[in-house]
């Protein structure tokens, strides 16, 4: 079970990290709560896998690990709230900057031949 | 002693005072200000006696003893006599400046920095514990940059201002690690410890590191070649601020701590090279310097400088005579470059111009100010019967006595000579070009005397130096002697205070120096003509353009790493992260360890399945962004049943409720941003990102398993033991929450506070252009709020807020509470705008929402502060059980109405955050209500 567990955290990261990575902020908000599942994953796995032994006491024999359970449920919480700062910045961005790229401005695609860029130049004073 | 606390923070708290007078009338915003140094100084003086006697003062607070940190002050005899200058000095400054400002300056505002200084000034010399005494080394250079950009208008006053903070602050910074350095090696910042293990100091082999930063910090500070040039820069403060200052007290700060650390530091071969050739190399070039000045006060700047070398010279010599001599150089020069600070005020004041070019012939003009500042020029000269003669005598004699230099010994006295000789030319010039030598030449205004009381700090002054030049043990004797054994750590050899010793060679050397200053004055027109032969370079060019070019590498270097793109800073944090751990982990011998893992079921492996494709889902149709937000949600589903799964049904619960609002939230957001995702990513960017992505999460996973398959040494058994019987509650993950660390808690919802009233801000004047269809160009529909779902979610309000009672009341002892019943009330109350709309919700729930989330942290801080009624600490909880017919036995605890806030403010938080976003697609956009 542990093998299944630690791959789809492993997996999750992998989704959330490439995501987080690319240029649209919607992409990167998508790419965080990804990465968000898997950090709070990683941080209950850290008490160790236990069926049936929900911290409650009385309810079981033996009692799964309770403080890591603690320390993510309030992340959770607190990770909405980040997920959902960083999506209104990032519609703030558009409505301030008018596009939805993270570094604030879509790049100019690399013009491949010189010369062509050259005659966009010449051209282009009146634009 | 606690009074000696007070000493420094009597001032501290004077700095309030000119600022709060400062709209009464100047002399009444004077005499307020002085009366809290005066007092200070008066604290002081009670201390005199018994300092005389021998005895020192200590007093300290504990701040963090773990690390050696401490407020300690010291009063001994060498702290005493600064303090006296400082105090006695500043006084006479506060009374001084009440004339010299004009009134369009803030007397407020220069009072208030002045006495900052002084606070500053005292803590120096006050400090018993080396980092403090550091901070407020930092403190003076910070407070003299105010004073010295005060006329802040004037381009000069800030280029001084700056080139002044940046050389001592950046000595300032040497002299940190030469004291953590010392620190470390003493094994404590204690400075009387320091003090008390000079032998041991000199014998580390960190002793040469720590002396060169020591004297790094001390030689900026006081203005000693080659950093010398920062101080007739800091000319262009307001006269009484170079009085103060640059003469009698900032600067000799440097020699100060020389001073103090003698005990600690000076007496080898390294210190004395060091020290005393600098000394040396700064007493001749100011002297040099000084002579050709034509500004009044650039005259005095650079024979301050000059001074101060000889007093870090004779400090240099390590022989304790030296030693005393530099003490009594220290009050001696205090006191007449300080009246001939303010004498030069005075004539810049009343005569328009500080340009000796100009100034001719002033003794007609203002005879009595002249008679002063002659007698104080003459003491700078050495002229017997004044109190400069006396040191200076001592100086020379010094300079005799010692050997250090080996064959090359005789060179000191010469070049000492040398020195004196300059000096007695420059003070000459100040007398004979400024008062006598023709007439004035277009000065701005005629020169006459100041007002009456303007002259009168000049007056105590110039009477200071007459009579401590002829009755030298009256007047200084027990105050020298008590700062001589302060610095010397006891041993005080004797000496003779007198003014005449007798035909000998200092006198001859006195006489040389005298008749040769006159002679080099005389015929100072050739030296005047030699000396325009060098090309002038005005230090502030200089450091300006070596700082522009500082600048100038640190862009273009900002330039080449830093070009503005996220993706390539989040891919490098990311890379160097992920090295970083596969360092670690190739150390590792085997990934699985000894903990046997858990059989694996069907069920699990088809969640898991089920959990990895949508993960790849989202990543593969993320350009088409409402599919990869479905997706997303079916992997925070599957994450809420694995916590189930894994006995953790809080988690389970919350992570459920949190991923309804996140897709609530993320759709609406999706609403205002593109439906679809350009196609942009370069194919070589998309191996790149993708390898890197697999290199984390295959590196996070390793760490995943290998982590759990390790036996586990928790420290939780003492939640599990004490949940009950001292939490009263069997639900261990929310007594945790609400009970053992709710402080953590109450930290988290102040977070979430704070989150969600900065996207309220940003939401807020937010103009969003917003489409009027979906992608596909289709309009919305026209029933916006479909009975059907209006008329069942109307139905679900009470039951879905029962539910929310429930587990809120059932937290304590089973799945559930604050958390998670705030989180499916503001589902419950979303639904309904959902359904309803905006319009229909408004007018049925009145909540406010910002309200909720202050009351929430309030309810909770308030429940913690409960518990010091009782003598608790800090968010100790009450509980116990009662019943009531029909009820039954139940359980009440002060945890509840923490975790009461705690609900209030998730509730709160969530809906302001979703119900702000959703009237953004309203007409009770908060945008428009606001500009309305």
């Amino acid at each position: 079970m542990e093998g299944i567990y630690a791959f789809s955290v492993g997996l999750l990261t992998a989704c959330g990290v490439f995501l987080t990575l690319r240029g649209r902020s919607f992409s990167v908000v998508v790419g965080l709560t990804l990465l968000s599942y898997a950090v709070n994953l990683f941080l209950f796995a850290s008490g160790r896998l236990k069926l049936n032994a929900a911290a409650v006491l009385g309810r079981s024999e033996q009692y799964s690990d309770p403080l890591p359970q603690a320390l993510v449920l309030t992340a959770i919480v607190i990770g909405f709230a980040m997920t959902a700062f960083v999506v209104i910045l990032a519609m703030r961005a558009r409505a301030d900057l008018g596009n939805d790229h993270v570094d604030g401005q879509v790049p100019k695609p690399k013009t491949p031949i010189l010369q062509k860029g050259n005659t966009s130049h010449k051209t282009g004073g009146g634009q | 002693m606690k009074s000696l606390i007070w000493l420094p923070f009597l001032p501290l708290l004077g700095t309030l005072i000119p600022l709060i007078t400062s709209r009464l009338s100047r002399t009444a915003c004077a005499f307020l200000t002085a009366v809290l140094p005066a007092l200070t100084l008066f604290l002081v003086l009670s201390h005199t006696e018994a300092i005389f006697h021998g005895e020192r003062f200590f007093a300290s607070i504990p701040w963090v003893p773990a690390i050696g940190l401490q407020l300690a002050f010291r009063l001994d005899g060498l702290a005493l006599l600064f303090s006296i200058l400082i105090l006695g000095i500043g006084l006479l400054v506060i009374l001084y400046a009440r004339y010299y400002l004009s009134a369009k300056d803030s007397i407020g505002k220069f009072y208030a920095y002045l006495i900052l200084f002084m606070f500053a000034m005292l803590g120096v010399v006050l400090s018993d514990n080396l980092i403090q005494l550091w901070f407020f080394w930092e403190l003076t250079s910070i407070s003299s940059f105010l004073l010295i950009s005060f006329w802040g208008d004037k381009s000069e006053a800030r280029k001084g201002a700056r080139m002044a903070l940046t050389v001592t602050g950046a000595g300032g910074l040497a002299l940190l690690a030469g004291l953590i350095l010392l620190g470390h090696t003493v094994g404590s910042y204690s400075l009387q410890t320091v003090l008390n293990s000079g032998d041991m100091i000199k014998a580390s082999s960190a002793y040469p590191i720590i002396l060169v930063l020591v004297l790094l910090g001390a030689f900026t500070k006081s203005a000693q070649f080659p950093f010398h040039f920062w101080l007739p820069n800091a000319m262009a403060a307001p006269t009484p601020v170079s009085a103060y200052l640059h003469s009698a007290t900032m600067v000799k700060a440097g020699i100060f701590l020389m001073a103090r650390f003698y005990p600690a530091l000076a007496d080898t071969d390294l210190w004395f090279m060091l020290v005393s050739l600098t000394g040396l190399a700064t007493f001749l070039t100011g002297a040099y310097i000084a002579l050709f000045q034509h500004d009044l006060k650039g005259l005095l700047a650079y024979s301050t400088i000059s001074h101060l070398g000889l007093m870090t010279l004779l400090l240099g010599m390590g022989t304790d005579l030296a030693a005393v001599a530099a003490l009594f150089h220290v009050i001696n020069h205090a006191i007449f470059k300080a009246s001939l600070f303010m004498a030069a005020g005075i004539i810049d004041h009343e005569s328009g111009s500080r340009d000796m070019r100009q100034l001719n012939g002033l003794w007609k003009f203002m005879p009595y100010t002249a008679t002063l500042a002659m007698v104080a020029s003459a003491s700078m000269a050495g002229v017997p019967l004044m109190n400069g003669f006396l040191s200076k005598e001592m100086f020379f004699t010094e300079t005799l006595h010692q050997a250090s230099l080996g064959s090359l010994s005789w060179m000191v006295p010469v070049l000492a000579t040398l020195g004196g000789i300059f000096s007695v030319a420059y003070s000459m010039r100040f007398i004979h070009d400024v008062f006598f030598n023709g007439n004035p030449i277009n000065l701005p205004k005629t020169p006459h005397e100041p007002p009456r009381y303007m002259r009168v700090p000049v007056e105590i002054l110039v009477a200071l130096c007459l009579l401590v030049g002829i009755f030298p043990s009256v007047m200084v004797g027990n105050l020298l002697y008590a700062a001589a054994s302060a610095t010397l750590n006891g041993s005080v050899p004797s000496y003779s205070l007198a003014i005449w010793h007798g035909v000998n060679f200092p006198l001859l050397m006195s006489i040389i120096a005298m008749c040769g200053g006159l002679i080099v004055y005389a015929n100072r027109q050739h030296l005047f003509k030699f000396q325009a032969q060098f090309p002038t370079s005005d230090p502030k060019l200089v450091f300006e353009s070596v700082i522009q070019s500082i600048n100038q590498r640190a862009s273009q270097f900002i330039a080449l790493t830093e070009n503005g793109s996220l993706q390539r800073y989040a891919f490098l944090t990311l890379l160097l992260a992920v090295v970083m751990t596969t360092i670690p982990l190739m150390r590792l011998n085997a990934t699985a360890g000894l903990r046997p893992e858990i059989p694996v079921d069907a069920l699990s492996i088809t969640a898991a399945v089920l959990l990895c494709l949508s993960g790849l889902a989202t990543v593969i149709w993320h350009r088409r962004r409402l599919l990869s937000l479905l997706t997303l949600s079916v992997v925070g589903l599957i994450v809420s049943l694995a916590f189930a799964k894994f006995s953790a049904p809080d988690l389970a619960l919350t992570q459920l409720s949190v991923e309804v609002v996140t897709v609530i939230l993320l759709i609406l957001a999706l609403f205002f941003l593109p439906q679809k995702t350009p196609k942009e990513s370069s194919p070589r960017r998309v191996v790149r990102d993708l390898s890197l992505a697999a290199f984390v999460g295959g590196t996070v996973g390793t760490i995943c398993y290998a982590l759990m398959t390790r036996p586990l040494d928790t420290i939780s058994t003492f939640f599990t033991e004490n949940s009950k019987t001292g939490g009263g509650g069997t639900n261990v993950v929310n007594v945790i929450l609400v009970d053992f660390r709710g402080f953590d808690t109450l930290g988290e919802i102040t977070v979430l506070g704070i989150a969600a009233l900065g996207i309220y801000k940003l939401i807020a004047r937010m103009r969003l252009y917003m489409p009027s269809g979906d992608y596909q160009g289709r309009p919305w529909a026209e029933d916006k709020h479909p009975i059907l779902l209006a008329v069942i979610s109307q139905s679900l309000l009470p039951l879905a807020l029962l539910v929310s009672a429930y587990i809120f009341l059932r937290g304590h002892n089973l799945p559930g509470g604050g958390f998670i019943a705030g989180l499916i009330t503001s589902v419950a109350i979303i639904q309904q705008y959902v359904a309803h709309g905006v319009e229909w919700v408004k007018t049925r729930i009145k909540l406010d929402y910002q309200i909720m989330i202050g009351s929430g942290i309030a309810i909770a801080t308030l429940s913690g502060l409960g518990s010091w009624l009782f003598n608790r600490p800090f968010l100790t909880t009450w509980f116990d059980y009662f019943s009531l017919p029909l009820i039954g036995k139940f359980e009440l605890a002060s945890a509840m109405v923490f975790d009461l806030g705690v609900y209030l403010t998730v509730v709160g938080a969530t809906m302001l955050i979703l119900a702000n976003l959703g009237k953004l697609t309203t007409s009770e956009r908060p945008t428009q209500q606001e500009h309305e």
